[in-house]
């Protein structure tokens, strides 16, 4: 494990405290996280500040508590059968709080999963837009994107997959009804829409990260407060939780690099 | 009752040219590839595939037998992306509706209950609208006044779905955690065609799992296959786990043409029995070249 500050603390665990942070307040909600750091973010929300969070197995089952990474199936303990037809119950009954990745994202937090270049005929056809349209519109989202660059961070995205504030305004209010993008997370930092019109604003750097990596990473006129704080030290009790409970081995390092 | 029994040569047989085909499943897993191979073989072309899409979508791509695609996501699940269904989209060679996997769930319930649509939230603001234009919104006529997405029935002429467990009758019993929507796709489809694991006495069904697991009715079946490692390079727990090594092996065959054409001859251009065979091998040799290398 490489120290990125004397305090060493890793990069790694910075954005696992970062996304854990999403779940915060949210009570008794099933919580769904895609990537590495959302999923250790889900998983010591639950065991410390966030203990209604309801978790799944990543298949068709909510699970007691929150089993470390790679936990083998027979360690489990299933609460309840979550089969994908319940999932969307649970989506459009808005109990769920999400973090998905993001292959592009622009500063209204618009996300695109489903293809670079034209989408008739694209440069590069991605998944697909799975259920990023319906989620957003329907429960908190938050993105985790562990690769911050201009190629991420871009003034437009390609296929509006997610719906960001700007095109969930004008879709009208059905759109706006249930729509929030509460963070956006990376490597370099955390990233909210606490901002007049809802465009995306620089909340925190990790440590080690300059205001102006993050703007230099950024594709678009990133807004930037005057004061900008570091991302929240893990405390002791999460820093022993990540290492030695959740991931021993390590998946976080290999995620985001320190 | 009915015995529903037949071959895949004989469901082939009930498809045509120019269909509307459905496919169970989810991703890679628990598909029908003994079906998907079989239409491999067929003459059958021109063909609209609907699926939650995985290597089912990506194989009929490669053979050209797609003229479109109905999709929330195509991937294989331990791999991100499908590399035939990326390349076909990516050469402009197949049509596509792609909508969002609740949207989509929506469109077969419709199919179903036989009613032209179903309203939903999802899909307002996304680019769903954009890129299918023939999509529609509804005004709710009650005080609300909301305005939803109308998603349209996806009227199947025919599904094809992938279980665990069959009797002759067409009463089809999922042992895996989840069913998806296999149910959906035969309500919506016209001709609907259940592959199995292991054909099974109707009384042996409750003994190899709890009712809950008996989830699709002979109401919904009219053929039944007996197709064991049916759903192989896809999951199919509890009989059996996806098989990595040799969807790696099919991703990589794919990045080459002359490593696909080889793979075509070795598994596809071969019948079932030949391709479980041949499957069989690749598997012993993967193994044996591990050996070899932790030996050296």
């Amino acid at each position: 494990m490489t120290d990125t500050t004397d305090t060493g603390v890793t990069r790694a665990e910075y954005c696992a405290i970062a996304c854990a942070e999403v779940f915060r307040g949210d009570g008794e909600v099933m919580a769904s996280a895609f990537g590495t750091a959302p999923a250790l973010g889900a998983r010591l929300a639950r065991l410390t500040f966030a203990p209604d969070l309801v978790l799944t197995d990543g298949d068709a089952a909510l699970v007691e508590g929150a089993p470390a990474l790679g936990a083998r199936p027979a360690s489990l303990v299933y609460e309840s059968h979550m089969p994908y037809r319940r999932v969307f119950d649970v989506v459009w009954s808005g109990r769920r709080n999400l973090i998905m990745m993001a292959s592009q994202i622009d500063r209204h937090g618009n996300q695109n999963i489903s293809a670079i270049g034209p989408w008739a005929r694209p440069k590069a056809q991605l998944i697909g837009v799975r259920g990023a349209p319906g989620n957003t519109v329907n429960h908190p989202t938050s993105y985790w994107v562990p690769n911050h660059s201009p190629r991420s961070f871009v003034e437009q995205v390609d296929v509006v997959s997610g719906v960001g504030y700007d095109r969930a305004t004008a879709a009208g209010p059905s759109a706006t009804r249930f729509h929030e993008i509460r963070f956006v997370v990376s490597n370099l930092g955390v990233f909210d829409f606490n901002t007049p019109d809802r465009v995306m604003r620089l909340a925190s750097v990790h440590p080690g990260v300059t205001v102006d990596d993050v703007r230099a990473a950024t594709g678009f006129d990133l807004v930037v407060p005057d004061e900008v704080p570091d991302t929240r030290m893990p405390t002791p009790e999460e820093l022993d939780l990540l290492r030695t409970v959740l991931d021993p081995k390590g998946a976080r390092d290999r995620e985001v690099p320190s | 009752m009915a015995d529903k029994r037949m071959t895949l040569d004989e469901l082939v047989g009930e498809l045509a040219s120019g269909m509307t085909v459905g496919i169970g499943g989810w991703g890679s897993r628990r598909k029908p590839m003994a079906a998907v191979r079989a239409i491999l073989r067929s003459d059958l072309t021109d063909l609209t595939v609907v699926s939650y899409g995985g290597p089912d979508v990506g194989l009929l791509c490669a053979s050209g037998k797609v003229a479109k695609v109905v999709y929330p996501f195509v991937t294989l699940d331990s791999i991100p992306l499908d590399p035939h269904f990326k390349a076909a989209r990516q050469a402009g060679a197949v049509e596509a509706m792609e909508v969002d996997e609740g949207m989509f769930y929506l469109g077969l319930l419709a199919a179903s209950q036989r009613i032209p649509f179903l309203p939903t939230r999802s899909g307002l603001g996304s680019d769903v609208l954009e890129i299918n234009p023939s999509l529609r919104t509804v005004r709710s006529p009650y005080d609300d006044g909301e305005e939803l997405v109308a998603m349209p029935a996806l009227r199947l002429d025919a599904a094809v779905v992938h279980v665990n467990r069959a009797d002759a009758a067409g009463s089809a019993q999922i042992l895996g955690p989840d069913p998806f929507f296999d149910e959906l796709f035969l309500g919506a489809a016209d001709r609907r065609f259940v592959t199995t694991e292991q054909l099974a006495a109707t009384a042996q069904l409750a003994e190899e799992g709890p009712i809950q697991t008996m989830c699709i009715s002979r109401l919904l079946t009219d053929g039944v296959v007996e197709t064991p490692g049916g759903a192989h390079f896809t999951a199919c727990v509890p009989d059996y786990g996806r098989d990595e090594g040799f969807q790696k092996e099919y991703v990589t065959a794919a990045g080459d043409p002359d490593a696909w054409e080889a793979f075509g001859q070795r598994f596809l251009a071969v019948d079932e029995d030949g391709y479980q065979a041949a499957t069989r091998e690749a598997a012993d040799q993967r193994a044996a070249a591990r050996a070899a290398k932790e030996g050296a």
